[in-house]
């Protein structure tokens, strides 16, 4: 059955669409942050699913194996899942920031206060 | 044999010296060090755009390793054209951050700048010069989270929700570009441009080709701002220290300009863009909408920074109107304009960074009278300011010129008369900050009174006589950017 077959896909462009939606639905700053890397976490499945071959072996030629995965995929998202994690940290980092400077990590909070700054002014 | 080397040489060289800015500390030393760094990829830029028009394009094998397999440095008319305006600002920015960083930033931070600084311009310059995919993406991301902690050094707090909210739409944006590449690898097993370009008629799923198309595009789009995918850029350049505002704005959208033509004419090929998709139309309409809303927008702005910011989004808009027209004379002038606005926006944003030092804020009420007091600081502005309405004998005349020959060529004389009227929206928003400079009495007191300090001003003027250079002399820019267009077209399949 081709739909079940390729349910390696499906989990993918569910978890894109789940992680695209928390991006824009949600306003707390550090929600944002989870549903970015859920996103950026669908992409991984995306290129590391096609790369195995049922009954592939790693890409050691040897006696007696014909089959091989394609061992390219894990290496870009290897660099892939560094550049998450960096930006993550990064989004964190600001996260911490924005919440010394405002007190708050809701977005509707952080707007409204600079239009009061801005109107007070 | 280090010659034949330098193609690596113009990334590997800043990046390397973003580590070793860190590891020195002292501000002084990180200065001396990002300057030279950026002073040598511009020299070595130049070198190679030299070579590229003498001996056609430069094929670098990174680690020796052949392409497809390897990775593989491609420099050509394009590129190297590319790679001379990210270096030059680069090494001007540095210039001008000596002054304008240590007002704006705590002592014990610049060294941090000067870091960010060079990984920011390794990173353009690397998705310049690869000719690999996903290499491009991994540059794409050195570059942006290095330009997301550039803006949020920014005094004012509002410059870290400007830097979250770029990086939440950049991260989503380079996703969206590896999503698309992704799917290319899955339809054709390969990541190198030009074997892509060699593969894609065969690949299997059309449909699938199509998706990473429109994948690129829009991930693409958000990196460069296109209408309506600009949102993050006005706060985001608003709120960044000055130096920070006038390198990003006059670099990092540009490259984003370059990936997309790449991809467009050198890797799908125009057939395929203009044919399957509408992508032309689409392209053409959000320019005419970028252009006439972004314009209008920046007439009402009350801060100089956020005025250009958004004058900035309209330029982008001719720019992609030059790519959707598809002709000769119509990527000339694309190419011409990323290059030409680069310069302009780069004088007005280091000048604008001047008023900030010295009165405080960007605020076009702190430009009043500015005439008298910051006499070279308001000319230049004036001047940069024609160039972005494109008068002639200023570079900004060069590109709408080639844009108004390509209008003609593809017998669109609406467009023609657009682009003259959207100029005049130019003027108008020009003309705000001539009548608070010249025809407005001085405003309050102004903290630090008197011209911007020299070290700021050198690096701006010298951008401000491009904008005249290029202007009259055009060999150069618009040569390099026939031959480019040449390129993009004959690399078509």
């Amino acid at each position: 059955m081709s739909v079940l077959g390729h349910y390696s896909y499906w989990i993918t462009v569910i978890l894109m669409v789940a992680g695209l939606y928390i991006v824009i639905a949600r306003g707390n700053l550090i929600k944002k942050l989870i549903g970015l890397s859920i996103f950026q976490t669908s992409v991984y499945l995306l290129y590391i699913a096609p790369g195995k071959l049922i009954g592939g072996t790693a890409p050691i030629v040897a006696d007696g194996f014909k089959l091989y995965s394609n061992p390219l995929p894990h290496v870009l998202i290897l660099t892939a899942i560094v550049v998450g994690v960096a930006t993550l940290a990064l989004g964190l980092a600001i996260v911490v920031r924005i919440r010394e400077a405002y007190g708050a990590i809701e977005e509707d909070e952080i707007l409204a206060a600079d239009r009061d700054r801005g109107a007070g002014a | 044999m280090t010659l034949a080397h330098l193609p690596a040489l113009e990334v590997v060289v800043p990046l390397l010296a973003a580590p070793l800015a860190v590891l020195l500390r002292r501000s002084s030393l990180a200065w001396a060090i990002a300057t030279a760094a950026c002073a040598f990829s511009f020299a070595v830029a130049l070198l190679l755009a030299s070579e590229v028009s003498a001996h056609g394009p430069i094929s670098y094998h990174l680690g020796s390793w052949p392409p497809p397999w390897g990775i593989e440095y491609r420099v050509d008319a394009l590129s190297a054209f590319v790679l001379v305006l990210v270096s030059g600002i680069g090494t001007l920015t540095a210039l001008y951050a000596w002054r304008s960083i240590a007002a704006e930033l705590p002592r014990d931070q610049i060294y941090l700048y000067y870091a960010l600084h060079c990984l920011c311009v390794a990173g353009l310059l690397g998705m310049t010069i690869t000719g690999d995919a996903f290499n491009l993406f991994v540059f794409m991301e050195i570059a942006s989270l290095s330009s997301y902690v550039l803006i949020a050094l920014g005094r004012d707090r509002r410059a870290l929700v400007a830097a979250y909210q770029y990086l939440i739409l950049g991260t989503i944006g380079a996703t969206f570009y590896v999503i698309g590449v992704g799917l290319l690898y899955l339809s054709t097993g390969t990541l190198n441009m030009d074997d892509l370009a060699a593969r894609l008629p065969q690949a299997a799923s059309p449909r699938a080709v199509l998706a990473a198309l429109a994948f690129i595009t829009v991930g693409v789009s958000l990196k460069l701002a296109l209408f309506p995918l600009h949102l993050w850029l006005p706060n985001a350049y608003a709120y960044a220290p000055s130096a920070v505002t006038a390198f990003l704005a006059a670099t990092a959208t540009k490259v984003s300009v370059y990936v997309l033509l790449r991809f467009y004419f050198g890797i799908f090929g125009l057939e395929l863009v203009a044919e399957s998709l509408p992508m032309r139309e689409i392209l053409l309409v959000l320019s005419l909408v970028a252009i006439v809303t972004a314009s209008l927008v920046a007439l009402w702005q009350a801060d100089l920074k956020r005025l250009f910011a958004y004058s900035s989004v309209a330029q982008i808009g001719y720019i992609t109107l030059g790519i959707s027209m598809a002709s000769r004379d119509g990527l000339t002038a694309a190419v011409v304009h990323l290059f030409n606005h680069g310069v302009t926006k780069g004088a007005l944003f280091l000048l604008v960074g001047g008023i900030a030092l010295r009165a405080g804020s960007a605020g076009l009420e702190c430009a009043r009278g500015l005439g008298r007091t910051m006499p070279l600081t308001s000319l230049g502005i004036v001047i940069a300011g024609l160039s972005l309405i494109g008068v002639p004998g200023t570079a900004g005349f060069v590109s709408k010129w080639y844009l108004v020959l390509g209008a003609i060529e593809a017998g669109r004389w609406w467009l023609v008369a657009f682009v003259v009227a959207t100029s005049l929206i130019a003027v108008a928003y020009v003309w705000r900050f001539v009548e608070a400079a010249y025809l407005s009495a001085p405003g309050g007191r102004t903290p630090e009174p008197g011209e911007t300090p020299a070290t700021m001003l050198v690096p701006a003027w010298i951008l401000v006589a491009a904008c005249v250079g290029f202007g009259l002399q055009t060999s150069w820019t618009v040569g390099g950017a026939q031959r480019a267009a040449a390129l993009l077209l004959g690399g078509a399949p």
